[in-house]
């Protein structure tokens, strides 16, 4: 045996971090996949012992049948709600977090406040919400549950936007407004498209968080907007499980979220990390 | 106080107005959503509403009384304590293998951190029902996977199983957040000077001691940062028990948010469930603004 060259160490070393590399990834996968491929999957094919690993042909009869019993409302219901309630939280939120960045309003107090908001027990502060919802009729509406995920999101949107205002620099602002900008002119025409990426990136996982919540809705839903994660918890039952339904509604409710997630990529870290880590 | 990063050139007086005008309505909302009800579930919890009694005449402390004689409370928060202490560390040492397997270019590395990614953004609900499948006994693969393994048949009651249901519990969990974990330490792994690693090479430096002495100084402020979200994460874990287990078997798997759930909102014990609440967050807020003062999140 002839000892192998640096090259060849190097070449063995890559292909080992490959098969590693793959391995993890498809374990990672299996369960994912899984769920996929039950949603094509006809229900003799589901209910086979032992278990199917391929479906034996792709057949969206699973899909066709959420469109046709109306299920998909819960779809839609969770776009409005997250849709319009990431919207208002951005608006506010970024108003909230330049002042904050640019005149360190409330000083690190009331930002250290703010972020502690989010770390709240979303169980503990929804038992009282839910009474006051119930006292005002605003248990299963739209506007109850917007204002939930609108506060909800709040001290996220601000921490992020004032992480990501503090980047720009400042004398861009300084310049706009010796030129004769007014203050709404400098935010308008300086700091949001200085910071259109860090508003996108904020707003995706603002939309994200809305979309993917399961205590807020089971909460204070009962009918009328019933959200994806909600309408998902229908299908399950002690004995028996609408298979095909929780598939099928599971990858409708996370294909969007993985797509916006995917372009946001390069923002990922930062917004996971409560801008913590810049990636 | 009003120091702005402007210096003096506009007047102070307008600047102030214009600076708390646009924190107002933010303020408002958390002040509305966020403290209101905390007073609100302050003065129930002295008094004693329950589903058949709606007197709402103030009774004390005696809901709070009754916090140390329950005991599904304390087993409650005892079962939370116990996912987070397993979950936690797990996700952390997995997490960072996998940093460390990703962290040297390789051809087609951002492919692979997408995909590893998945988990991570599901819903919980989504990551609970799908593990609920795979743990089917007779239609889940991973009973058929173990048989294969074991050479017989083996059934497993993953979510009925008292010895099986935290780790049915504690595989999923660890699924879906190992790779938030992975994606936060690849990060700060990659910032590491790499000049200090490469003069530590030359000096023959041993791995163990490059990782003690180099990479754990360098990248404690984001393990610092992914323990503290994720623990906060652990200790509200509600979704995929629900999904799972729904606390099951009996109460062996339920967590403080589920018997929070349990008492609100299916005995409608208002007033103690109120007492409860007050109690965690009271709990929690203490101990979140401990933490992130000694952090200093802010950079």
């Amino acid at each position: 045996m002839t000892a192998l060259t640096r090259r060849q160490r190097r070449a063995l070393t890559l292909a080992m971090r490959y098969l590693i590399a793959v391995a993890v990834t498809l374990l990672f996968l299996f369960p994912v996949y899984w769920l996929f491929m039950i949603s094509f999957k006809t229900p003799e094919e589901i209910f086979h012992v032992p278990p199917l690993w391929l479906p034996g042909q792709i057949q969206f009869n699973n899909y066709w049948v959420l469109f046709k019993d109306g299920d998909v409302v819960a779809i839609l219901n969770s776009l409005i709600v997250a849709g319009t309630s990431s919207v208002i939280a951005m608006v506010l939120g970024t108003f909230c977090a330049y002042s904050l960045a640019r005149f360190n309003t409330g000083g690190e107090n009331l930002a250290m406040w703010i972020i502690s908001q989010r770390m709240i027990p979303p169980m503990a502060v929804v038992f009282p919400i839910f009474l006051i919802y119930v006292h005002f009729g605003m248990v299963d509406t739209f506007s109850g549950l917007i204002l939930l995920y609108t506060a909800f999101n709040l001290p996220y949107v601000i921490w992020m936007m004032r992480g990501y205002i503090a980047d720009i620099p400042l004398e861009l602002e300084e310049s706009a407004l010796v030129d004769g900008c007014t203050r709404w002119q400098v935010i308008w025409k300086v700091v949001f498209p200085m910071a259109r990426s860090g508003l996108m990136a904020t707003a995706v996982f603002t939309f994200v968080f809305a979309w993917n919540d399961f205590l807020f809705a089971l909460i204070l839903t009962r009918t009328e907007v019933i959200t994806f994660p909600v309408q998902l918890t229908h299908y399950m039952g002690g004995q028996s499980n609408f298979w095909a339904k929780i598939a099928a509604m599971s990858v409708l409710g996370t294909l969007p979220i993985f797509v916006a997630v995917t372009i946001m990529q390069r923002y990922l870290v930062r917004g996971i990390s409560l801008g913590a880590v810049k990636g | 106080m009003s120091t702005d990063t402007y210096g003096h050139r506009l007047s102070v007086f307008s600047d102030r107005n214009f600076k708390y005008l646009m924190v107002a309505p933010g303020i408002l909302i958390l002040l509305l959503v966020g403290i209101f009800p905390l007073i609100y579930s302050l003065v129930v919890s002295f008094q004693n509403i329950t589903m058949t009694d709606v007197d709402t005449s103030f009774q004390g402390l005696l809901n709070y009384k009754q916090l140390f004689r329950d005991a599904r409370l304390w087993q409650a928060l005892g079962h939370t304590a116990l996912i987070t202490a397993i979950a936690l560390p797990l996700e952390l040492v997995l997490g960072f293998l996998l940093a460390q397997l990703f962290l040297e270019r390789m051809p087609g590395r951002q492919i692979f951190v997408a995909l590893l990614v998945l988990p991570t953004v599901l819903s919980p609900i989504v990551a609970g029902a799908t593990w609920r499948l795979m743990f089917d006994v007779r239609f889940g693969p991973i009973g058929q996977i173990v048989s294969y393994f074991a050479g017989e048949p083996v059934t497993l009651l993953w979510t009925v199983n008292p010895s099986l249901v935290y780790p049915a519990i504690i595989i999923c969990e660890v699924w879906q957040w190992t790779p938030f974990m992975f994606l936060l330490l690849l990060a700060a792994l990659s910032n590491v000077d790499q000049s200090q690693l490469e003069a530590a090479e030359l000096d023959g430096a041993s791995y163990w001691r490059v990782l003690r002495q180099i990479i754990m100084p360098a990248i404690k402020p984001v393990v610092a940062i992914a323990v503290l979200i994720r623990g906060l994460d652990l200790f509200r874990i509600f979704d995929i028990i629900w999904a799972l287990t729904e606390g099951g078997p009996g109460s062996m798997t339920e967590t403080i948010s589920l018997y929070t759930y349990v008492i609100g909102f299916t005995q409608f014990d208002t007033s103690y469930t109120a007492a409860v609440a007050f109690l965690v967050v009271a709990l929690l807020s203490v101990i979140v603004t401990l933490v992130l003062r000694r952090m200093e999140l802010v950079k």
